[in-house]
């Protein structure tokens, strides 16, 4: 046995707890996979679909149409509600963060099973419970740099498009700031709940795409649903808490949104549900690549 | 009581181990302990090997049975590998790592600091004899430096047993011999190594006991030779003895009980015997030779090895690839 291992194991043991190893081990978990997700070969997929909202914004900010409704700089308001409704949370929220979402945190084990190499870490002096910490984490960590900075370089496109004093007076004088703030809440949000549900997805299914498309049905049409089932979405907490509101159109059900202090905590213990069934199914786990 | 349970500390243990796949018999009804030294798992494809291995580190989990390692449980991952390596079969890598990465990366998941992980993976990979190679991306490693970089990740957090699935597989014929230097030296030091091999006259040359298996179920374990001599009632030894009067030593010795057979060969220079009692056929073999003066060339025992009792327990011919 290694003396250093057993020297930290006892001085942790002695501690009453192994935190401080635990924290550790997901520092290192955090270096591999998030090099892994940043630089590997599947980011590049994520990088062209985290521009798209961008690119979509900076053509239509360039774009001067001539006395259309669309054109940010002569008709903020309704630019706005536009961003809210088709960029943010058509484009964004429920095609880029979802779909991104899926590929980075179905990944994380399913991929990893697809390329043989999950093994390694099961062979490691670790609780699996921490490697789901880990990886959840670092899937985290990718998603929220990804997807905040797509919402702001969109809404950085839209500002520009408005120009220069106004839209600096809008958003330090007015609420542009708070929402820019709201947006990318909802955007970490997003990726703290739809991560935690695709990481689950990716170690329950062999096929994890079709519970996933079953799951994006579902979000998508979450404004025909019932106020009783609407409330079992994601999108439903996240449209809460949109700093515009957003119109889900003439045949939706109404409701009134959840405020943000049940919203936000209800993610989160949703989320830490999702984690803990995450951690009873790896205990579980068996490494039979052949299967796969 | 105290004594049971320092032995449960220092063997691996199975106790009435099973283990399905659906309807498929990965391996049935295992009882094994296993002490120090070098235990080769023997057996053809198919036979369960990597399944008792893949149990041991809990990779997979038994249908039925208990397993103990060293007094641990394999379903507790982190006092496990405090304890255990595993070199296993897979050829595969996280992506875009050199070979010093890769261990030391593990090394750092295990919860070692960065000097340390840093120290361990530089000394694990000069063990493997890849120093130079070691910031190259494996990914452009062959065959016999993957294996190698594998074993060093296996060895890097210097484990007590470690487990080693076909680990000579790739190796050219001097890294082998190097291989198999590195694994006596590692039993040498108390530590516990369970190899399978499909390289019989090696796994000979190194092992302290065999575990041969087919279809799931354990045939034998022990020593080579207590294996074989199990088998000797079944399967006489064969000896041949080239000396100057093979008629008069055959007369002499066929009139004993420990010989089943005696045959002359063609050139009638020596002869062929069959014993049930090898031992016993070695002390006559001496008086015979003292009382009459023979002049005895050579005497070589034909099937004491592992090929041999492969064969006769497995049936096929284990050759040096079974």
């Amino acid at each position: 046995m290694s003396a250093a291992v057993e020297v930290q194991a006892v001085k942790s043991a002695q501690a009453g707890h192994d935190w401080s190893l635990w924290m550790r081990q997901i520092r290192a978990i955090l270096r591999i996979e998030v090099r892994k997700n940043f630089w590997g070969r599947r980011a590049l997929l994520i990088y062209l679909l985290a521009a798209i909202p961008v690119l979509l914004t900076f053509l239509l900010s360039i774009i001067d149409n001539e006395g259309g409704g669309a054109d940010i700089r002569r008709n903020w308001a309704s630019a706005q509600e536009a961003f809210a409704a088709i960029i943010y949370n058509g484009l964004i929220l429920r095609t880029v963060v979802y779909f991104g979402c899926a590929w980075i945190f179905m990944n994380l084990f399913r991929g990893e099973v697809v390329d043989k190499s999950l093994h390694y870490y099961f062979l490691c002096s670790l609780r699996r419970e921490v490697l789901v910490a880990g990886k959840y984490i670092s899937g985290l960590v990718v998603s929220v740099v990804l997807f905040t900075l797509t919402t702001g370089g969109s809404l950085f496109f839209l500002y520009y498009a408005r120009g220069y004093p106004a839209n600096v007076n809008y958003l330090f004088d007015g609420p542009g700031l708070t929402q820019c703030l709201a947006y990318a809440g909802i955007t970490i949000l997003a990726c703290v709940g739809y991560g935690a549900v695709f990481m689950v997805i990716g170690l329950f299914f062999r096929n994890p795409i079709i519970p996933a498309l079953l799951a994006y049905g579902w979000e998508w049409v979450n404004f025909l649903l019932p106020p009783l089932l609407k409330k079992i979405s994601i999108i439903h907490y996240l449209h809460s808490l949109s700093p515009i509101p957003v119109s889900e159109g003439p045949l939706a059900t109404v409701v009134d949104p959840t405020p943000a202090w049940i919203s936000v905590p209800s993610m989160i213990i949703f989320t830490a549900i999702v984690l803990f069934l995450a951690s009873i199914r790896i205990r579980k786990m068996e490494i039979r690549y052949g299967n796969e | 009581m105290e004594s049971q349970i320092s032995n449960l500390k220092s063997e691996i243990v199975f106790e009435d181990v099973s283990k399905f796949y659906g309807e498929i018999l990965g391996v049935n009804r295992v009882n094994l302990t296993i002490a120090p030294g070098i235990t080769s798992l023997v057996g053809p494809n198919g036979s369960g090997k990597t399944t008792l291995m893949n149990l041991m580190t809990g990779l997979i989990q038994p249908t039925r049975g208990r397993i103990s390692i060293l007094g641990i449980e394999p379903s507790d991952p982190q006092e496990l590998f405090r304890k255990v390596g595993y070199c296993g079969q897979f050829d595969s890598f996280p992506k875009g790592m050199t070979g010093y990465e890769f261990v030391k990366s593990f090394l750092s998941v295990h919860g070692l600091s960065n000097k340390e992980a840093e120290e361990k993976a530089w000394r694990a990979i000069e063990r493997v004899d890849l120093i130079d190679a070691a910031h190259r991306k494996v990914a452009a490693y062959s065959k016999g430096m993957r294996q190698r970089i594998r074993l060093a990740q296996s060895i890097a957090h210097e484990p007590a047993v470690m487990i080693l699935d076909e680990p000579l597989n790739g190796l050219d014929p001097m890294a082998r011999a190097e291989t198999i230097r590195l694994f006596r030296q590692l039993a040498q030091e108390g530590q516990h190594l369970i190899v399978s091999s499909h390289i019989l006259h090696e796994v000979d040359k190194m092992s302290d006991r065999v575990v041969l298996i087919n279809n799931g179920y354990i045939l034998a374990e022990g020593g080579v030779m207590g294996v074989r001599e199990e088998k000797m009632e079944e399967h006489p030894m064969q000896i041949t003895i080239r000396c100057d009067r093979p008629q008069e030593f055959a007369a002499r010795v066929f009139a004993s009980d420990s010989v089943v057979e005696a045959a002359l060969h063609e050139d009638r220079q020596g002869l062929f015997i069959k014993t049930r009692n090898a031992d016993a056929f070695y002390q006559l073999l001496n008086r015979v030779v003292v009382e009459n003066g023979m002049n005895i060339e050579s005497v070589s025992p034909v099937d004491d090895d592992l090929n041999a009792v492969y064969h006769y327990l497995i049936g096929s011919n284990g050759g040096g690839q079974s």
